[in-house]
This record gives C-alpha cells, structure tokens and sequence, in this order.
C-alpha cells in the first residue's frame, strides 16, 4: 500500500554498508480497535512498516490518526487486535505525549529511578542523571519537583529520563512540542548526536514537517480515521542538519505540497 | 550510550544560546518566597487557641449556670489543678507510657496487616469481590462489639486488647491503601512499566508512593479507630498492676472524683489531637510535595 518517494535526487545518508540494515521495528498488518460494540474506535487499520535498526523514523500525521497508539503498541503497552510487532527482543524506551514524570520525585530523581531500575549503583546513577540533565539544559533543576518546573522543562526532564534507559529503540510522541524555537533547536543537534554515537533506532511523532525533516532519515505519513500508512518520504540529506538550511526548507516545501495534494484528494 | 561529548565548532555560539536559555528558563520558575518559621508556626497556633479559649470558657458558663452541682461537673481550673497534681504522680506517667505502647504496637501490626491485605486485594479481581466488601463491613463494625469475643478467646489480657486494637485499625489502612492504588492514573504504570519496574520494585516505586496521599488518609483514619478501640479495650480489660490511661479513667469513676475522670480526658483528648497533628503535618507535606497545594496564588 505505501510506497517510497524520493523527494530529492541521490542518497547518500547513512548506512552505506553493502548488506541491507537489520530491521530494528517490523510492523505487519496491525490493526488496533479501541473499546468493543457501538462505541468501538478503530484507531489504526493494517499498518504495515519496517523501520531499521539505526534508522531515525519519523510519524507525521493529523491530530487522532494513531501516532500515539503506534507508539504504545510498539512499546508493548498496548495490545494489537490485529497483526504483529516484532522488534526481535529489542529493548524500547517511551517517551510519552505528557511527561509522565514522577510528581513524588525530583528532577534528578526521576532520571535516577530509571537507572537504579536497570540496576545502577546510587551513587553512579546519581552522576549520570546530572550529566543527563545537563544535557537537556537542565543543570540548576536537578533538586525541582515536577510541579515547579515548565511544561517545556517537564518534556525535557521526559527526554533525559528515556535517554537514561539506554535501549536501543526510542519511542518520542511529540517531544519538544511544549517548547521555544531556541531550546527546540538545540535539543534537535543534542538528539541527533545522541543518536548517531550510539546508533539507536529512534521513531520520532511530530506535526511539524519542518523538524520531522531536519530529524529523519524517513518520513511516513499517517491517514486519519482509521490511521494508514498513506505515504513515506525519503529525506537525503547529509548529517548534521540545521533546521534553517535552504534544502531542509525546499524539502519542508515538497513535502508540505505533497500533504496539501493528499489532504485536496481525500476531501474530494 | 556514550558520555562523552565530541567538541564542536560552534561552541562558543552555543555557550551563548545556553546562557540565554538558562536566562530563559529562570524567568519561567515563579520565585518561592518562604516566610520564616516562626510566622509560619504562629499562623498556625492562634486559630487552635481561639478555639481551646472558647471551649474552656463555655465549660466555665455552664459550671456557673449551675445545671449540675459542681462536685459532679467541675470548673475547667479544678481540673486542670487536679490534672497538674496527676502528673506529679508517677502512676500518671506509666499510665500514658503504657497506654501509648500498647497503641504502639497495635498500630504497628495494624499497618502491616491492613497494607498486606489492601495490597493484595488491590491486585486480585477475585480477592477485590470477596473480601472487598467485608473489609468495608468489619470497618463499620464498632470495636467494642468485638471485646466479648477477645475476652472469651484471650482472657484479660494484653492480647484481648491488642486484638480488638488489630482489628479496628488495620481495615481503615486496608481501605485507604485500596483507594490509593485505584486511584493511581494508568500513565504512572505505564510509565513504570517502561522504565522496566516489575514486581517488588513496581510495589516499592511507583504503587507505593503513588497511592500514598489515599494510604496516609487510611493511616490517620485507622489511627482513629485504633485509639478508640484502645480507650474501650482499656475500660473493660484492667489488668492489675498495669495502670494504663483507660484504667485510670475507670478508677476515677469509681472513686465519683469528677475532677479526677475529667482530666484524664483531657489527656485522652490531647494524645488524639497530638497524634491526628503529625498526620495532618504528613497528609500537607504529601501534597505540597507533589504540587497539589497552591503556592502561587
Ligand atoms: N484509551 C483509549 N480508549 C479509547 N479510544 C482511544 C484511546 N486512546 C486513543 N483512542 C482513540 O484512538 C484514536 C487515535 O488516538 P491517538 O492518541 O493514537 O492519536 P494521535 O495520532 O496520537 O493524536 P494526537 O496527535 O492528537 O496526539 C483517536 O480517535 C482516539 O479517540
Ligand atoms: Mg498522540
């Protein structure tokens, strides 16, 4: 049902190896109803995609077409009415739409707690969670209860706590949606630095075109109701992008024209 | 994943942006300006003594009105003099020392008797319809109900009182430990579960602490009912050279020194508004902690 469109000529992002990459995320006909009866939601309806293993993926699509419930199911919280995930005992980190903090921990606390989970020393997990928050510009928060803190510093305080499950796959439903263009910026190059030291398999939801291209080796777009794979989008650009680059900009056009073309078609 | 940070040629650019984003994020945090303890401490006090100044002196009209000879309803300054003199005695001291113990204890088994049952009931459908509804019931049920049986069972003992204490308070904690678990919103578990606690360490991380506001309400209710079933246990179960606070208050009665029963009253009346205090002070601390009380407004 989905094919692949190449926007702009030649790729040559990674990976460059002559073997195909491994599969990191194999979805296969995955239907997801929510409720059972007359108040039964089908929410997604045969979506089949693979994202590979190292692959930055990103999910676009209008509010309520499944992003988030895609994210769920490949996490393992949800179960599927219909069809198979298989992340091949890939361990998956979820950051979720709301930050989902802890309000009884600190900040510093909330990123330990994933640590000490994983079985890290206090002592150890205490020094990670610092360089974590750090990361994500948090430094002088570390001691702040969720409450005090801002909804954009709350998503943030989300990221480095995923960041500190160290799994190979990293599941980010709207993440830097609360925050300033500045702060936006930065944690993108963070991110993007983080993932191609470790060579983590991030699936990235976004209603921005823009960051879902200066983010993604891979762009699907999702249908509403019921949520399909309509289209995915090859982005060749080479790494590290900036955001206000000229052809991260054409790229955002092309696309955005190509939504507006589908989005036209499906209201006809 | 790696700690390091590969150096970067915009640093400097960047040292900047962080600047202006820690500025940023400053003007973001509303600044807490906490007043200083001992106005904190006084804003606290002076309602509880309005209220105590009008207790004691509508005590005082009625004495005067006359309603009841004064050797049967004593003035509120006898008492308290009758009360000084007590608490020179040492009977008066191992009375509230052994009272508060036996609370204690009672108490104590309470709590791990009520959060075990809460706990596992909280997790099992079949355990939450059959014993669900009968937790409810034996809260309901009135303590002293239960003294012929501890009696028959225990005889006049430490154990008959300690049972009938077990029995009131652990429900209460059950209950509340069931209601703040059902009240934990599903993303907390979730959450959990992502980050990968299963078992105890879900228990001791995320149920606990997020069903604490429910289970420190439970807490404070089944102290409640532990220090009534206690006060009726120590009435009907004295236990010879064991003064206790009940027993004194019995010995009062007796003797018919109004004075005497009235202050030991008191004394009851003052451990259960000292103890419900440090609940109080527990339940505030929870919810500031959590944001739940408004600062800013
Ligand atoms: N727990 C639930 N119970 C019933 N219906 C649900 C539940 N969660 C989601 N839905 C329904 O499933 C559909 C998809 O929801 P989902 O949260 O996955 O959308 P989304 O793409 O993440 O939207 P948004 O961009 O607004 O976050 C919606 O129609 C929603 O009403
Ligand atoms: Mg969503």
């Amino acid at each position: 049902m989905s094919d692949t469109t190449t926007i702009m000529a030649p790729r040559e992002a990674r990976p460059t190896a002559a073997s195909p990459p491994e599969t990191a995320i194999t979805v296969t006909g995955v239907s997801k109803t929510y409720g059972d009866g007359r108040s039964a939601v089908l929410a997604l309806d045969d979506v089949s995609v693979d994202i590979a293993a190292g692959e930055f993926m990103c999910l676009l699509g209008a509010s309520g077409c499944g992003k988030s419930t895609l994210l769920n199911l490949i996490a393992g919280l949800y179960h599927v009415t219909d069809g198979t995930i298989d992340t091949a005992g890939r361990r998956s980190a979820l950051m979720f739409q709301e930050p989902a903090l802890f309000p009884w921990l600190t900040a510093a606390a909330n990123v330990e707690l994933a640590l000490t989970l994983r079985g890290w020393s206090r002592r150890n997990a205490r020094e990670r969670a610092l360089d974590l928050l750090a990361r994500v510009r948090l430094d002088g928060f570390a001691s702040k209860r969720p409450h005090e803190l801002s909804g954009g510093m709350r998503q943030r305080v989300a990221l480095a706590r995923a960041l500190a499950q160290d799994a190979d796959i990293l599941l980010m439903d709207e993440p830097f949606g609360a925050l300033d263009a500045m702060t936006r910026d930065l944690l993108h190059d963070e991110l993007e630095r983080v993932w191609s030291d470790t060579g983590l398999t991030v699936v990235f939801v976004t209603h921005n075109v823009r960051e879902a291209v200066r983010l993604g080796d891979r762009i699907a777009v999702l249908t509403s109701r019921p949520g399909r794979v309509a289209r995915i989008y090859d982005v060749p650009l080479e790494r590290p992008r900036r955001i206000e680059s000229v052809e991260v900009t054409e790229i955002t056009a092309a696309v955005t024209a190509r939504l507006r073309e589908e989005v036209a078609r499906h209201g006809r | 994943m790696a700690v390091e940070t590969p150096p970067r040629a915009a640093s400097v650019e960047d040292d900047v942006l962080d600047t202006e984003i820690a500025g940023l994020d400053a003007l973001e945090i509303p600044r807490s300006e906490k007043s200083s303890l001992r106005s904190r401490l006084w804003g606290g006090t002076w309602p509880k003594l309005i209220a105590i100044g009008l207790v004691l002196s509508s005590w005082q009209a009625v004495v005067w009105s006359g309603w009841r000879p004064p050797y049967l309803l004593p003035g509120p300054v006898e008492v308290f003099e009758t009360l000084f003199d007590a608490a020179a005695t040492a009977t008066f001291w191992q009375a509230i020392l052994i009272t508060m113990q036996r609370a204690a204890v009672g108490f104590a088994l309470a709590i791990v008797i009520g959060t075990v049952i809460g706990f596992a009931v909280s997790r099992s459908k079949v355990l939450r319809s059959g014993v669900g509804s009968l937790i409810t019931g034996l809260q309901s049920m009135p303590s002293i109900a239960w003294f012929p049986l501890a009696i028959l069972l225990f005889r006049l003992s430490e154990t008959a009182i300690l049972f009938v204490v077990v029995i009131g308070a652990a429900p209460s904690i059950a209950n509340g430990l069931i209601t703040g678990i059902d009240h934990i919103p599903p993303l907390w578990m979730r959450a959990g579960k992502v980050l990968g606690a299963r078992g105890f360490a879900a228990f001791r991380h995320i149920v606990l602490p997020g069903a604490m506001p429910g289970y420190v309400a439970g807490l404070k209710q089944g102290w409640a009912f532990a220090w009534r079933s206690l006060m009726a246990g120590e009435l009907l179960v004295i236990i010879a050279n064991r003064p206790s606070v009940g027993a004194l208050l019995q010995f009062n009665r007796d003797q018919s020194d109004a004075a005497g029963l009235l202050a030991m009253m008191v004394v009851i009346l003052a451990i259960g508004i000292a103890v419900d205090t440090v609940f109080g002070a527990a339940d505030r601390a929870i919810r500031a902690r959590r944001g739940l009380v408004d600062t800013a407004a």
